[in-house]
């Protein structure tokens, strides 16, 4: 296992999460290449977000094994913390922050100098176009320009990997073009992306993408190579005809 | 240490720029402090007598004169039968009802004595012995009088009986001000509020929006992150308290008797204890209402246990002891002991290991409580 640490980001050996009978997560097994975009799909309730929380070092996991860029998830969580970048659901800079006190505080949090978080910071701000917003407070601007900036705050500390839990939702269509420009500049610069969504034109953007159905990984391929084998021509359809055979409800 | 820096810088910011929370942590102790002392009255003044005089002679003039002229009490309606004197203890107006009987002023000048009867509406147990109390005082004044006048000159001289003179003194609190005890009580209230609850809620609050778990995701370390949490609010509750010492000694005039280091050296301990506490209220609450409710039973608890209304001596034998459970009674006790009295750190160095000791647990339990991963 050691030597595949060098060149895989993510190894997932048969890893469950289970909440008393109920198995949220069961036995998925996947690795994640460095520098890969991997799409992370699934319906509501299929286990997506419980299980990037494991990869994350948020939750214990029950059984299986993973490392996250080459850290173990059961024992060596903060490592795998000080090399991931991660965006959750939810919105989570302080909107009671502006905007560069927010990356002020992140890099800061994540190690970097204050001449790092100078010169950085104001790099990202202008990449972003925010130079006007900078010494706003967070919570004035719009969902799309909140998303992109987070995302940026995300990978600030040049991590090896970032997690991305539906970071397009809400956001509108012009914005999430933007939003994928960002995150093909980060692939680029030898980040890896792990990403769940449920907009089936994104999942086309990646190298490879897996889908969950019932807490378990049904399917594992390139998108071009997965509408071959549900013949058909839409990642649409290749959801619809996986996501059908769920027996759990979403939320 | 840096990352530490970032976190602080972090969280001034946020408490400098919300305005609500700037008022609540300054403005709200300080009119409290100036309010709730002045209400919060435990002297029983104003006690409502009826008098039902049947004698009407002049002793009876007298003693009713005596008693409307000691200041404690106010006279409503004396000419009036026990009936309507009833009537008015049932409406509430009358506390105390006295009733002279006919031949008041003839028996005593006969026969040297005369029983009265004095009704005492007891439905507030304190207004009523402390009101009957004063009353009995008064009669027993009178009847004092009444040796010299009148027993005296009907009887032998030599009959006087053998008595004791006491003579007392009123220490730390020479006229008995209640203010004394309250003010530095509700000092001690409001810092022990705003430690409790602000440090619960802000923490929640992270929870709700969602920010704790970007924090928990960063390899922010659990003590940066505890310590990036306490070290403002310590800050913020010294800073009341200060304010608080101010106000007691503009408003009230009481400026400690004791050291203000060993002062602060107590309320920097306490304050650490406390914000603990709310700390470990945050570990368990998922929703700001939730710790809401949860430090407000504590704070319920705190409050009517600690001695800050009532004394910890007349409680029974497990609530004194569960009183000594709480922090705020130590710091309580404490601080009355230092303002009023003038005690030295030698005389209260118990009182800051009970609070060193809640200060140690609280912490402890909350930082085994928190964790970033789940």
């Amino acid at each position: 296992m050691k030597n595949n640490v060098n060149n895989k980001a993510i190894i997932c050996e048969k890893l469950t999460k289970q909440f008393g009978d109920f198995k949220a997560v069961d036995q998925i097994s996947f690795d994640v290449n460095q520098g890969e975009i991997f799409g992370f799909l699934g319906a509501n309730g299929a286990g997506k977000t419980t299980a990037m929380r494991m990869l994350c070092g948020l939750s214990f996991p029950t059984s299986g094994k993973a490392s996250v860029a080459g850290f173990d998830v059961y024992r060596q969580q903060e490592k795998i913390k000080a090399s991931i970048g991660y965006m959750s659901q939810k919105f989570s800079l302080y909107e009671n922050l502006t905007v560069s006190e927010n990356i002020e505080f992140y890099g800061g949090v994540y190690g970097l100098s204050r001449s790092e978080i100078k010169t950085r910071g104001e790099e990202m701000i202008s990449k972003l176009g925010l130079g006007n917003e900078a010494k706003k407070l967070v919570g004035e601007l719009p969902l799309g320009w909140k998303q992109k900036l987070s995302f940026s705050v995300a990978i600030f500390h040049k991590p090896k990997i970032v997690f991305l839990d539906e970071p397009t939702g809400g956001v509108d269509p012009l914005t999430r073009r933007q939003f994928w420009d960002l995150i093909y500049e980060a692939a680029s610069n030898g980040i890896t992306v792990f990403v769940t969504t449920h907009y089936m034109d994104e999942a086309e953007y990646c190298n490879r993408i897996s889908v969950m159905v019932d807490g378990r990984v049904e399917a594992l391929d390139s998108p071009a190579n997965l509408k071959n084998n549900y013949n058909t021509h839409s990642m649409d359809e290749v959801f619809y005809q996986l996501a059908r055979r769920a027996r759990r409800t979403g939320d | 240490m840096k990352v530490l820096g970032f976190i602080l810088q972090k969280e001034f910011r946020q408490i400098f720029r919300d305005k609500t929370i700037l008022a609540i942590m300054f403005a709200l102790p300080t009119i409290q402090l100036i309010i709730l002392p002045i209400a919060a009255n435990f002297e029983v003044k104003n006690v409502n007598v009826a008098v039902v005089d049947y004698d009407r002679s002049s002793y009876s003039q007298k003693l009713i004169n005596k008693i409307a002229s000691s200041g404690y009490f106010r006279m409503v309606g004396n000419t009036i039968s026990y009936h309507d004197a009833l009537k008015l203890i049932e409406k509430n107006d009358a506390d105390i009802m006295l009733e002279i009987p006919q031949g008041f002023e003839r028996n005593l000048v006969r026969e040297g004595r005369q029983q009265l009867n004095m009704s005492v509406d007891a439905i507030n147990g304190t207004k009523s012995s402390i009101g009957s109390g004063y009353l009995t005082a008064v009669l027993a004044d009178f009847n004092k009088e009444l040796d010299v006048n009148v027993k005296s000159v009907n009887s032998s001289a030599f009959t006087q009986s053998l008595r004791i003179d006491i003579t007392y003194t009123d220490w730390f609190n020479p006229r008995r001000e209640y203010k004394y005890y309250m003010v530095p009580g509700i000092l001690v209230l409001l810092l022990t509020l705003i430690g409790g609850f602000i440090t619960a809620l802000n923490i929640v609050r992270e929870k709700e929006i969602g920010t704790i778990e970007q924090i928990n995701v960063t390899p922010i370390k659990k003590w940066e992150f505890i310590l990036g949490k306490l070290i403002p609010f310590w800050i913020v509750g010294i800073i009341v308290f200060t304010v608080g010492l101010i106000v007691m000694y503009v408003v009230y005039g009481i400026f400690p008797k004791g050291s203000i280091a060993v002062l602060y050296l107590f309320a920097a301990v306490y304050l650490v204890a406390l914000l603990g506490f709310g700390l470990l209220i945050s570990t368990i609450s998922n929703s700001q209402l939730q710790a809401m409710f949860v430090a407000f039973f504590f704070m319920m608890i705190f409050m009517l246990m600690s001695g800050f209304f009532t004394s910890i001596d007349s409680m029974p034998d497990w609530a004194r002891k569960f009183s000594y459970l709480t922090p705020v009674t130590h710091f309580i006790a404490v601080v009355r002991l230092i303002v009023l009295k003038g005690s030295g750190f030698w005389q209260v160095k118990t009182e800051l290991l009970y609070l060193s000791g809640f200060a140690l647990l609280l912490n402890g339990c909350a930082i085994l409580n928190y964790r970033k991963t789940s």
